[in-house]
C-alpha cells in the first residue's frame, strides 16, 4: 500500500500534461479549419450541376478514368458504401453526389500531393438516385462517372 | 462530449491505408421526431487530416454522410510510428480532435 502513494503525484502530473496536450491540440484544430471555409452554397444545391458550378468545376463531363465503386442495390438507404478513386494527375478535388437527395453534395474531398484521389465513405441515400463521383481537375474541368444505386428502404434523410 | 475518433492506419508497400470511424449523430435536418417536429441538422462540416503535424486532407461534410462518419483514404508514404490527426467540427462549432500512430 505504502508504495503507492509515491506514484500518485506522478500520475497527476500526467493527467495534467495530457489535459494540457489535448487543448493544444484542439486549438491546432482550429486554426487548420480556418485556411479552408466550408462552401455553405456547394452543400445547400439542390442538383449535381449546381454543387459542382459552386465547387469550381466547369464543363463537366463523363469520364471512364473516374471510378466509381458503388452497390446495384442498397436494403437500407442510411449508410450506403461509396468509393471513388482516379489515377489520373491533377486532380484538385473529389467528390460524392447524391442526385435525388435534399441536398446533392455530399462529401469532398480536396486532394494534395501527400494522398491518392481514392476515399471511401459511407452515405445517406433517401430514394432510389444516381450517384455521382465527380473530379475537378487542376484546369478547372469537372470529370464525372455515375450509377443508379436501387434503395429498398429510404433514408428520408434520417 | 463527443465520442473520440477510431482511427486505424497501416504502413505497407510505400503507402499507409488510414480508415476512420467519427462518432457523430449526423442529423440530416429533414428527420421527424415522434411529435412530428423536423430535428434540426447536426453534422460534421469540416475534417482537416495530419501527418506529423502537417496537414495533408482535407474534407468537407454535407448531412447526407451517413450516422457516425467512415472515411478510408490512403497516404502516399507514411510509415510506423508517424502521427495521425484528425480533427473535426460540426455545424454548431463543436470540434474533436483525435490521434492515432501508423502501425
Amino acid at each position: 500500500m505504502k508504495n503507492t502513494f509515491p506514484q500518485t503525484p506522478n500520475r497527476r502530473d500526467a493527467l495534467k500534461q495530457l489535459a494540457s496536450l489535448t487543448a493544444l491540440l484542439v486549438g491546432a484544430g482550429y486554426s487548420t479549419f480556418a485556411q479552408a471555409a466550408y462552401n455553405k452554397a456547394a452543400f445547400d444545391s439542390k442538383s449535381v450541376n449546381e454543387a459542382v458550378k459552386f465547387q469550381g468545376g466547369g464543363g463537366i463531363a463523363e469520364s471512364k478514368d473516374i471510378l466509381l465503386n458503388a452497390p446495384d442495390y442498397a436494403e437500407n438507404g442510411a449508410a450506403v458504401a461509396i468509393g471513388m478513386s482516379t489515377a489520373l494527375a491533377g486532380v484538385r478535388k473529389i467528390m460524392i453526389l447524391i442526385e435525388k437527395n435534399p441536398a446533392s453534395l455530399a462529401a469532398s474531398f480536396e486532394v494534395s500531393e501527400f494522398v491518392e484521389a481514392n476515399f471511401s465513405t459511407r452515405v445517406k441515400m433517401s430514394q432510389t438516385s444516381d450517384v455521382y463521383a465527380v473530379a475537378v481537375m487542376a484546369d478547372g474541368r469537372a470529370l464525372f462517372s455515375k450509377k443508379e444505386v436501387k434503395v429498398t428502404i429510404g433514408s428520408c434523410g434520417s | 462530449m463527443s465520442e473520440p475518433t477510431r482511427i486505424r492506419a497501416q504502413a505497407q508497400g510505400g503507402k499507409t491505408t488510414v480508415r476512420v470511424l467519427m462518432s457523430h449523430e449526423m442529423e440530416s435536418g429533414h428527420r421527424k421526431d415522434g411529435s412530428g417536429k423536423i430535428v434540426p441538422s447536426w453534422f460534421i462540416q469540416e475534417v482537416s487530416i495530419s501527418l506529423n503535424g502537417k496537414v495533408i486532407l482535407d474534407a468537407d461534410f454535407g448531412p447526407s454522410v451517413s450516422k457516425n462518419p467512415y472515411l478510408q483514404f490512403v497516404i502516399k508514404g507514411g510509415k510506423t510510428g508517424d502521427k495521425l490527426s484528425l480533427a473535426w467540427k460540426d455545424n454548431r462549432g463543436q470540434t474533436r480532435t483525435d490521434e492515432a500512430s501508423v502501425s
